[in-house]
């Protein structure tokens, strides 16, 4: 399959300091990777070097998606081309209703909104974007959004920190669903690079490869779930 | 009241804020009487509309309107319970309304006030007897219509006792008359155990000078709203309403700006909170689109247990404008509670790439947070109706997109 995301030699800066180092990585399409890696290595700044946010700045290297070179790409143009991206702590949108915001980024707005049902979030249209949510409410709320974006490739942070067990069942389900839901005979079109301490999403989506970051950079890749073995055994070796 | 003289003096008395205005560059009159019986068949009925009047007046009580300084329209379908005539006709029926006319309100506060006594300015008269609750809500429309001309009206609201009204206030200017001064007292008088939301929508030129006085006496457990809302380009407008209050009552403002290039607005609400347990929220949002804006919040706290929180935000789109945000709090009591917060600024980066970050270019994204910005100021305490119209008018509003 051709590459999705293709990440050569990628150096960042986040507030005057170099956080990543020189990262490469590559997700292929259909094909999902995990980020683990210690507090603080570099894992959230790489995904918002991917998603275009203007508190990282690339210093050198590339990113290219689908073949194109993003790397000084405005965010909006990252998410036409099909990349989404779901926030740990995303911002409060004050004033911005979460039924107004669905219905301004999809092109199919009334099935969105019938389909809130399906992740809770049905009493949540007229509420402000993120304002007042919890852990999960958050979590839903970002996936209904990535639901009605249709994105190509998914970047998940930490999908599911502060959350309850049930909550995480249903997030984990809605993940699987945005993964394989264009999947023809087996084959799946949408990739994802998901960021986990617990590896607990790994139980609904799977994962193809794993990578270690440390210090702003790959450390290791190789078998998901080996690898989260290791990490669950010997920490991350510091 | 004060002498004839006196008040003369005052003619030379600039305001207390804002961009002292010269009276004497309005040298056209504006006093002939274009009277308007067919609301909906009316030159104006745009105008109007534009301002939250209803030509058909569904589920309106009412409508008063003014056409520069005379009475252009009188109705109301209120069989029983609420009178609206002229102030002039209000002072004859009740030998000069001595207990009203006034009282809310200093003569000699300014120039403005001074013009408007010395003329002896019409305007509308409301009355909502004891224990009558209306329905719908009276609307009331005041246009300026004479190019160089002031309208210097004289309004007088008095709802009594254990009684309820909602009125909606349109100003506009025609096409026309966009350099004019508009002057509008407005003494507001609520009985005990009564509530009075007063909203006020505005579309002036990019010339009109604005000078609004309102005064509002606020009687015992009563609740006065008062929201007012401009978001067209407007030459020059200052107001500072005040309201007092005495125990157990409340006062509400929500004013909610844009101050367009070449706009001057400087506004805000004033409480007085002299009864015990008397209670405030002064609220503002305003955005700055190159034109000056000037947010201003005053609370005075001189009774036991008395609360208020004020709360001015702004934001500055464009480069060229100011934003200025004065929060005042006073107590001359211990026993009072009084919070304050201001915000000025450009939009949160990181809200305006959260949302282009699900696929809204730039300008889609602000011009979101901007209009949410806004109508999140109006949540309190408006009739739904009006909050309707509202996000109407900031769906319409440019903010860029």
């Amino acid at each position: 399959m051709s590459d999705m995301l293709k990440i050569i030699d990628l150096h960042v800066q986040a507030g005057g300091r170099e956080i990543l180092k020189g990262v490469n990585l590559t997700v292929k399409e259909g094909e999902t990777s995990v980020l683990f890696g210690p507090n603080g290595c570099g894992k959230s700044t790489l995904l918002a070097s991917i998603m275009g946010y203007s508190t990282i700045e690339v210093t050198s290297g590339q990113i290219l998606f689908k073949g194109v070179d993003i790397t000084h790409m405005p965010v909006d143009e990252r998410a036409k081309m099909g990349i989404g991206m779901m926030m740990q702590r995303p911002p409060n949108i004050y004033g911005v209703k979460l039924g107004d915001l669905l219905k301004a980024t999809t092109k199919d707005p009334e099935s969105v909104i019938a389909d809130a049902d399906k992740f809770k979030m049905e009493k949540f249209m007229d509420r402000e974007v993120n304002v007042g949510f919890s852990g999960g409410e958050i979590k839903r709320s970002e996936l209904l959004q990535l639901t009605a974006q249709k994105p190509d490739i998914i970047l998940l942070d930490e999908p599911e920190s502060g959350v309850d067990l049930q909550s995480i069942d249903l997030i984990g389900r809605k993940v699987h669903d945005l993964l394989f839901s264009d999947a023809d005979g087996g084959q799946r079109h949408v990739s994802s690079l998901v960021i986990t301490h617990t590896g607990q999403i790994m139980d609904y989506i799977g994962a193809d490869y794993g990578y270690i970051m440390k210090d702003g950079v790959i450390d290791r890749v190789g078998n998901p779930m080996e690898l989260l073995k290791e990490i669950r055994e010997q920490g991350y070796g510091e | 009241m004060p002498k004839s003289e006196t008040v003369k003096e005052a003619l030379a008395k600039k305001g207390a804020y804002g961009q002292d205005l010269d009276l004497d560059h309005y040298d056209e009159e504006a006093n002939e009487t274009i009277k308007v019986d067919d609301l909906q068949n009316s030159d104006f009925k745009s105008y109007m509309e534009n301002v939250g009047i209803v030509a058909d007046e569904i589920e309106r009580s009412g409508t008063m309107m003014f056409i520069d300084n005379n009475p252009s329209h009188c109705s109301t379908k209120v069989q029983e319970g609420m009178e609206v005539m002229s102030v002039r006709d209000a002072l004859k029926k009740y030998d000069g309304l001595t207990d009203y006319f006034w009282k809310a309100v200093e003569p000699t506060k300014d120039k403005y006030t001074a013009k408007t006594f010395l003329e002896d300015g019409d305007g509308y008269f409301v009355r909502v007897k004891s224990g009558y609750h209306i329905k719908y809500p009276l609307q009331t429309c005041m246009l300026l219509n004479k190019n160089k001309s002031i309208q210097h009206v004289h309004n007088v609201v008095i709802v009594e006792d254990n009684a309820s009204l909602e009125m909606i206030t349109g100003c506009s200017t025609s096409h026309h008359a966009n350099d004019a001064l508009h002057v509008g007292v407005s003494e507001i008088y609520i009985g005990d155990n009564s509530s009075l939301t007063f909203s006020m929508i505005h579309s002036w030129g990019k010339s009109t000078g604005v000078r609004p006085r309102t005064g509002t006496i606020v009687g015992k457990n009563s609740h006065y709203t008062n929201n007012y809302v401009i978001l067209n380009p407007v030459g020059s407008l200052q107001s500072f309403p005040a309201a007092t209050l005495s125990d157990n009552a409340s006062a509400t403002y929500n004013t909610m700006c844009i101050a367009h290039e070449s706009s001057d607005i400087d506004t805000g609400g004033l409480v007085y909170l002299n009864g015990r347990k008397s209670r405030a929220e002064i609220m503002s949002r305003s955005i700055s689109m190159g034109g000056k804006m000037c947010a201003r919040g005053r609370m005075v706290g001189n009774a036991p247990e008395a609360k208020g929180h004020l709360e001015c935000r702004s934001i500055i789109l464009k480069d060229g404008g100011t934003t200025l945000a004065i929060p005042e709090l006073e107590a001359h009591i211990a026993d009072v509670e009084m919070t304050h917060e201001a915000a000025v600024g450009k939009v949160a980066r990181d809200q305006i790439e959260y949302l282009m970050s699900r696929g809204l270019d730039e300008d889609q994204a602000v011009s979101m947070i901007v209009k949410g910005f806004l109508s999140g100021g109006s949540i309190n305490g408006l009739p739904e109706e009006l909050k309707r119209e509202l996000d109407d008018a900031i769906a319409k509003a440019n903010v860029g997109d």
